[in-house]
């Protein structure tokens, strides 16, 4: 697997796998001329030993453009999770390469927060471990924490905090990192609708002040073609992307547009097609 | 548009005020009460079964005291120096002995949590000294370092270093893997991992393996003082078989007393610190 930092000196959020040092990035497939900031190309990934294997991912193709928002849907166990965390270089594919160009930040699909620490500890310490001073990085925090509209909860714990507002200190980690990629599992499937409606805008609008790339994961049709530039629809068993589909609403969108329920009511229907081939033969 | 945002945020906010319940328990005093009256209840039961055996004429008094010949003798020996004397000993040999033992078991369970071969090599020997009475230990110590200081520390530290280890060992290998993936994306690695993520979250069972290390560290320390008598060493060991040798049965009961109150104590100080690690984590029921 090739990672591509467009900085040499920029710290790989991931223990260095193998990396192909003479693999010159090949020319991108892409349409425009926006680079790719993600390629996955071939990328299977199966768990466990060669007799009782789970594939997970098979021979799966995307590519994510720079500045672009990307929704993953697909039935639970399909894969997506596995494939944010090739994506992030937690896990070394089986077979075929992922190149990313630029660093990227993982959301979980729980929110992992460390619960020895404070919120505001939780965020800083991506800073921390890039070497960011105290003074700074409290300054840093505060700011990071009201982009999520947490301000003044930073000596909060965890467990304190509701799931919504977890997941929004979640946020305020994968921020906080800096990263130019936001690798998102599922981040809003727990929350309650008026919550994640809210949190759509918010995430919007940071996607926008900080053009960044988002790969966002959900099993909510409506909520990828909520945020969504393009949504790409995985099927289980072998997961593989089965179809992508072109979002190309004005934005910001609202949930309960007629535009954005006829776009999902099409890719529903689809799912279900690609659900309906493992039914009974 | 701006109008809607701002409604939006103090939507986010109304619903964050809901959904964090700000719980007001009962009162510092009402806590203290509710955990204290148990015991008193039970310390009472203790004594009155005590002074109802006395009084079926089991035992002659003089075997047998009754609890306030020894609660008298308590008080009085609580005013000579020998005794003071001798708790001051006991406590530094328990602090030099656990501290020691600290230091060892640390280093071997830090070493086999993360060297494979070492974990192989000396995983179960670690689980096996922890079975090993430690009084069985003595007549190698003694061999080695005769009736001394040394022969007892040794035993301590033999004692108490294994649970320690242990106890590392277990809380490195029960932390979450979430919690690993958590931290090497927020870019921490190597020493750094360990140092902000698996330490920490294995921090509540590195707490378990001290407080097992204490009663071994404790109960070999008693052990040892009534086996290796130091001349001119009072301790609490030592007076405990004084008080034996001279028949004196209020002041060995005294001792005992002693020896539990000090041996409770430091428990009631390990369950704290462990009450409070959870508190902190959201790891105990409201
Ligand atoms: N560590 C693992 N060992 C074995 N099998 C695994 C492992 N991780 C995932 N799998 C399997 O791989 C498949 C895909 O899992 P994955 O977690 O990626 O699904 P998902 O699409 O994220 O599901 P969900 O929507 O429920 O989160 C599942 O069949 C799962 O059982
Ligand atoms: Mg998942």
């Amino acid at each position: 697997m090739t990672i591509v930092n467009d900085e040499p000196g920029a710290p790989t959020p991931v223990p260095a796998p193998p990396v192909a040092s003479d693999a010159p990035a090949p020319a991108p497939t892409s349409p425009a001329s926006v680079p790719a900031a993600i390629r996955c190309r071939g990328l299977s990934k199966a768990f466990g030993t060669a007799r009782n294997a789970v594939v997970a991912l098979d021979r799966v193709d995307l590519d994510v453009r720079a500045g672009e928002f990307v929704c993953v849907v697909g039935a639970s166990g399909c894969g997506k999770s596995t494939l944010l965390n090739l994506v992030a270089g937690l896990d070394a594919p089986t077979r075929g390469q992922v190149d990313v160009v630029g660093r990227t930040a993982l959301m979980f699909q729980d929110s992992a927060l460390f619960p020895w620490l404070t919120v505001a500890d939780n965020v800083g310490l991506p800073l921390r471990l890039a070497g960011m001073p105290k003074g700074a990085r409290q300054a840093r925090v505060e700011e990071l924490l009201a982009s999520v509209h947490l301000a003044g909860q930073g000596e909060r714990r965890p467990h304190e905090l509701s799931g919504g507002m977890r997941q929004r200190v979640a946020l305020a980690r994968a921020l906080a990192q800096e990263a130019e990629i936001l690798l998102m599992d599922e981040p809003f499937g727990a929350l309650d609708a008026m919550t994640r409606d809210l949190l759509h805008d918010e995430l919007e609008r940071l996607w926008v002040e900080r053009s960044l790339t988002i790969l966002f994961v959900t099993h909510n049709v409506r909520e990828a073609s909520r945020l969504g530039d393009r949504i790409a629809l995985l099927t289980s068993r072998p997961g593989r992307v089965a179809a992508t589909f072109d979002v190309p609403f004005a934005r910001p969108r609202r949930i309960e547009a007629p535009e954005v329920s006829e776009m999902a009511g099409l890719v529903t229907a689809r799912l279900r097609q690609e659900v309906a081939r493992h039914g009974p033969r | 548009m701006a109008l809607v945002e701002a409604a939006d945020a103090s939507v986010l906010e109304g619903l964050d005020v809901l959904e964090t319940a700000t719980d007001v328990g009962p009162s510092r005093r009402a806590r203290l009460w509710s955990a204290a009256w148990p015991k008193l209840a039970a310390l009472f039961l203790v004594i009155a079964g005590w002074q109802a055996v006395v009084w079926t004429g089991w035992r002659e008094q003089y075997l047998l005291p009754a609890p306030g010949t020894v609660l008298r003798e308590l008080r009085s020996m609580t005013s000579q120096a020998v005794f003071w004397k001798a708790v001051g000993i006991t406590l530094r040999r328990a602090a030099v002995g656990y501290a020691a033992a600290a230091v060892l078991g640390s280093i071997v369970g830090l070493a086999v949590a993360r060297v494979r071969v070492l974990r192989v090599a000396v995983g179960s020997l670690i689980t096996g000294l922890q079975t090993m009475p430690s009084i069985a230990w003595f007549p190698l110590a003694i061999l080695l370092f005769q009736l001394s200081e040394s022969a007892i520390l040794f035993v301590v530290v033999l004692g108490a270093a294994p649970s320690i280890a242990n106890g590392i060992i277990a809380g490195v290998d029960h932390v979450p893997p979430l919690l690993i993936r958590a931290g090497r994306v927020v870019g921490a690695h190597g020493a750094s991992l360990y140092r902000h993520v698996v330490l920490p979250a294995a921090l509540p069972s590195v707490l378990a393996g001290h407080k097992q290390g204490w009663a071994f560290a404790w109960r070999s320390l008693m052990a040892g003082e009534l086996l290796v008598i130091v001349a001119n060493r009072p301790s609490i060991g030592a007076r405990l078989q004084f008080s034996r040798e001279l028949s004196d049965a209020p002041a060995l009961l005294a001792y005992m007393i002693v020896i539990l109150a000090i041996g409770i104590a430091v428990d009631a100080a390990f369950a704290a610190a462990d009450r409070s690690l959870r508190a902190r984590r959201g790891l105990t029921l409201a």
